[in-house]
């Protein structure tokens, strides 16, 4: 399991506006691309990681925006909304349709929810 | 010696800005109800006639990463930019400037840590809603120097509840102890309950609404002894899973002092959220 990874994925694609589109259009490959040359990639020095990697179940949630999935894997809520919002938001007609779309796909968890430490 | 103009503890709810600009079939239906709490609220900061605001709140995963966490950091900086792309994004925020009172800074932070809290320290940092928010609300000209405190209420493990009172007890004794003879202002913003990313997010009210009205009656009332006995760091999840947020109102309680009621008391049962705003003049309610 590497929660880590997958909330470091949701963080450095959410900050970057080509990436939310890339993400969106194309997540399998951008997956793929990301876990590829970003993953280890240290985010403030011009040094790399070698050891990280993302399970097949997270790289499956990732590529098919399976945002429940990632919840259920401990994906931190915060970057997990908020990235989707940017990608997703947009095509629903009513303010807050997606959010509430979002909920109810999640409707079957009560507390206590997956664990987000990392 | 320094005085404590005025104790504030607020909710932060980014989409104020937006709500209250809005205009036509835009405009929510409880915008105007909004606007009016928080100009009331407003006159409670601008009558203290501040100098310096020191302003609690926390990063949003935007310079602070899982692979450099801090649990209290405060900034020391001439100036501070503000807001980020993604919050321009979701909630129209728009950039800002603030200026930094770097004596202030440093003052806390060598106080701080000989108090015996290993306070990280920023000299390059970009604040982000948490303390734009209240600056929009309560000081919009944002033409006072700040000092930012930030609180890991965000990525475990975070520090106790306990803890986030200690500190807020040791800045207020710090801020009263500083050889200045400045106004200053505390001003740390939190949540009650909230839900981010959940099941519960975005409902017709906060997710908890009983947990909101203990909460709003412990922090009016600066009940630390009540606070402190039914909220943990496991609770917090309980009422929605961003609620750790109200960390930073325990910490406001601290600064407050310990059973002294707040001069000023509103709240606002708002979609997704409650609100909630306080007030407390360690001077004498002028």
């Amino acid at each position: 399991m590497s929660k880590y990874l997958v909330d470091k994925f949701l963080y450095t694609i959410d900050r970057d506006p080509e990436l939310v589109e890339r993400y969106r259009n194309d997540p399998r490959g951008t997956v793929d691309w990301w876990e590829a040359e970003r993953a280890n990639l240290i985010l403030n020095i011009p040094e790399r990681t070698t050891w990280l990697a993302f399970t097949e179940a997270e790289r499956e949630a990732l590529g098919g925006h399976d945002y429940v999935a990632l919840f259920e894997l401990g994906a931190h809520n915060f970057l997990l909304l908020t990235l989707f919002i940017a990608m997703f938001e947009r095509d629903y007609a009513e303010p807050l349709a997606f959010q509430r779309e979002f909920a109810a796909r999640l409707g079957h968890w009560s507390v206590p929810y997956p664990d987000i430490s990392t | 010696m320094a005085t404590i103009a005025a104790v504030i503890a607020s909710t932060h709810h980014p989409f104020y800005l937006r709500a209250s600009t809005a205009a036509g079939e835009d405009r929510p239906p409880f915008a105007d109800e909004w606007v009016a709490k928080i100009e009331a609220f407003r006159e409670t900061l601008t009558r203290a006639r501040p100098d310096v605001l020191v302003m609690v709140g926390s990063d949003h995963f935007h310079q602070l990463w899982l692979d450099n966490m801090p649990q209290f950091l405060i900034g020391k900086a001439p100036f501070y930019d503000a807001n980020y792309y993604n919050e321009e994004r979701e909630f129209g925020l728009p950039r800002m400037g603030l200026r930094g009172d770097e004596e202030l800074s440093a003052y806390l932070l060598r106080g701080g840590i000989d108090a015996g809290f290993d306070l990280a320290f920023s000299n390059e940092l970009r604040v982000d809603h948490s303390i734009t928010c209240p600056i929009i609300t309560l000081r919009p000209q944002a033409d006072l120097p700040i000092v930012p405190v930030y609180t890991n209420i965000f990525a475990p493990p975070m520090p106790q509840p306990k803890r986030f009172v200690e500190l807020g007890q040791a800045i207020r004794a710090l801020v009263e102890a500083w050889p200045s003879d400045k106004r200053v202002a505390i001003i740390g913003t939190g949540h009650l309950s909230l839900e981010l990313g959940g099941p519960r997010q975005f409902g017709p009210h906060g997710p908890d609404p009983e947990f909101d009205r203990k909460a709003v009656e412990w922090i009016a009332a600066a009940d630390l002894k009540s606070a402190l006995a039914e909220v943990s760091l496991d609770s917090l999840w309980l009422p929605g899973n961003a609620t750790h947020g109200f960390m930073d109102f325990m910490l406001m309680m601290g600064v407050a002092g310990e059973n002294v009621r707040a001069d000023y008391a509103d709240s606002l049962d708002l979609f997704h959220t409650m609100e909630a705003y306080f007030t407390w003049y360690p001077e004498g309610s002028s």
